[in-house]
């Protein structure tokens, strides 16, 4: 049997902020439900099965609070499947949905979650908790200081300087003022970022995401779907993840499987979904990048893995305006996770971003051209990857 | 107007170490790092784990570390934690001699006024001595990291 084609039917973005005063978490959801719903023209009718994307629950202190949301967001007498792969939760719950339209288990699915990052003014302390309890947690780890590591490692190997990486912060917050939804946004320098607060040496405040809280959806279906409900839907044609040990020790050390420098399991998905979706230059046939960036070490060190340049590279041509919105590969036009990350649906908000651009619905942010766009989620200290590309036409 | 309703949330745990890292543990009082070795794969692991997460066969042998190693990753920790040590603080994962894989502890005995001074001597590829605290509890920080150069 020939697996089924999946498209993106419609999708939803909350404008991102820290405190979302004005709705519960339950209600953030809703409205990024309904709104997908009514931006691909269906009903809950339409809607077979819901893939719901909830990261921690610590951040807003309700636990499990899919529960309380399955109402709200119309799931009520229909399957439902929560995904949590921490980061990466947005980016793995929309390969979910791809593989229950693509196995044609279900006509269409609606992927769907919301964040309230800032209820608790203790989220490093939460995220300390994702350590393991007996080797690691008196230590002070968490997702900042994690990537301290990882900056420290990446610069010294390929000889780059704190500036290299200021520079994707700079563009970053350049690139968000075209995007509504974006939570950190104008024109800052590089010696802002050089001059904002040392978090975890070398990384500061400017290299890292806000907390943002928000909301998202997007509904993909079949071609039989795409046909009723699309004028101009994006074929999701490829979607991989791979995910590596939990211990960073071990993947710091020559007997390495995938290198924890690397992002590891990058390279390995980047490769499977391009093989699924026909790509076999990336540099040459995608035109936008949606990547998470969570910190700016992540943009050079996923562009290479991602096989658009060499490594160590990445930093080198972003001087050169590479990575431009008019450059060889436009990167983050929507400003990326360093403007807006809502941990539990960012890996969605960039899966829509890019969607959006092969839909020519990006807006302010729209490039011209755009046949193939690409976008990944990362997520638990560099454990889990996603990747995902959407098309103009089937693979 | 914002209204908010406030809740403070109080958890206590108790966790079971198992008997992997209860010997570990253990030895940490007797001022030895005990890993466990896969005579299959030939990896030996810190922390000691029951299986070897590449031939997942049984880990079937302890071995000591060796007391030096060499830092894999380095960062110095400046925003602290509730509950921690007070920042700044420096922080390492550490590739002891004889071990395959990498552990996480404190670097002591740096002098932290002046950031990009100190991550020079912490760099990946320096060498660090293992000392142990005088009072022993069998937990993690029994023992930390010094900078042999």
């Amino acid at each position: 049997m020939k697996p089924e084609t999946v498209a993106v039917l419609g999708s939803y973005q909350s404008n991102f902020k820290t405190h979302v005063d004005e709705k519960t978490y339950v209600e953030q959801a809703q409205i990024a439900a309904a709104g997908a719903l009514r931006d691909a023209g269906m009903t809950p009718e339409d809607i077979d099965a819901l893939v719901f994307a909830q990261a921690p629950t610590h951040f807003m202190g309700v636990a499990d609070a899919d529960r309380w949301a399955l109402d709200h967001v119309f799931g009520a007498g229909k399957p439902v499947f929560r995904i949590h792969t921490g980061g990466a939760t947005g980016g793995s719950a929309v390969q979910a949905a791809y593989s229950l339209v693509r196995s044609k288990l279900f006509r269409s699915v609606m992927v769907v979650g919301a964040e309230r990052m800032a209820e608790t003014p203790d989220a490093q302390e939460v995220l300390n908790l994702i350590f393991d309890a007996f080797y690691e947690r008196d230590m002070p780890l968490s997702t900042n200081t994690t990537v301290g590591l990882w900056t420290t490692c990446y610069l010294q190997r390929f000889g780059l300087t704190q500036e290299d990486l200021a520079r994707i912060a700079v563009r970053a917050r350049r690139n968000a003022m075209s995007n509504p939804h974006a939570h950190l946004k104008g024109e800052i320098t590089v010696a802002d970022v050089m001059a904002s607060k040392v978090i975890a040496y070398p990384l500061k405040l400017f290299d890292i995401c806000p907390r943002s809280s928000g909301s998202a959806a997007m509904i993909v279906g079949s071609m039989a779907m795409a046909k009723r409900f699309a004028t101009r839907p994006a074929f999701i044609n490829g979607s991989a993840s791979v995910t590596d040990t939990y211990w960073i020790g071990d993947r710091l050390t020559p007997s390495a499987k995938l290198r924890f420098v690397d992002l590891g399991p990058a390279a390995p998905a980047a490769r499977a979904c391009y093989a699924r979706a026909g790509i076999s230059d990336p540099a040459k046939q995608i035109q936008v990048a949606e990547i998470y960036d969570a910190y700016t070490v992540m943009y050079p060190v996923q562009l290479e893995q991602m096989g658009f340049c060499a490594e160590g590279e990445a930093l080198r041509l972003d001087k050169d305006g590479f990575w431009d919105m008019d450059g060889a590969v436009a990167v983050n036009p929507s400003g990326g996770t360093l403007c807006t990350n809502p941990i539990a649906v960012t890996g969605l908000v960039r899966a829509i971003d890019a969607a959006n651009q092969v839909m020519g619905k990006a807006a302010a942010m729209q490039v011209s051209r755009v046949r193939n766009a690409v976008s990944t989620a990362v997520g638990g200290i560099a454990q889990f990857f996603n990747c995902t590309v959407f098309g103009a036409e089937p693979a | 107007m914002s209204q908010t309703v406030d809740y403070e949330v109080t958890l206590r745990y108790s966790y079971a170490l198992g008997e992997v890292a209860g010997r570990f543990m253990q030895g940490l009082r007797e001022g030895r790092i005990l890993a466990t070795r896969c005579s299959k794969s030939g990896l030996t692991y810190l922390p000691p784990r029951a299986y070897c997460e590449r031939s997942f066969e049984r880990c079937d042998g302890w071995v000591e570390a060796g007391s030096e190693g060499v830092i894999e990753a380095s960062t110095i920790v400046v925003r602290g934690f509730e509950g921690k040590r007070k920042p700044p603080v420096a922080i390492a994962f550490v590739r002891l001699d004889g071990i395959d894989s990498a552990i996480a502890n404190y670097v002591d005995g740096l002098d932290l006024s002046d950031y990009e001074a100190a991550m020079k001597r912490l760099a990946p590829g320096k060498r660090v001595r293992v000392v142990f605290a005088a009072e022993r509890e069998g937990r993690i920080t029994d023992f930390s990291f010094v900078c042999l150069e």
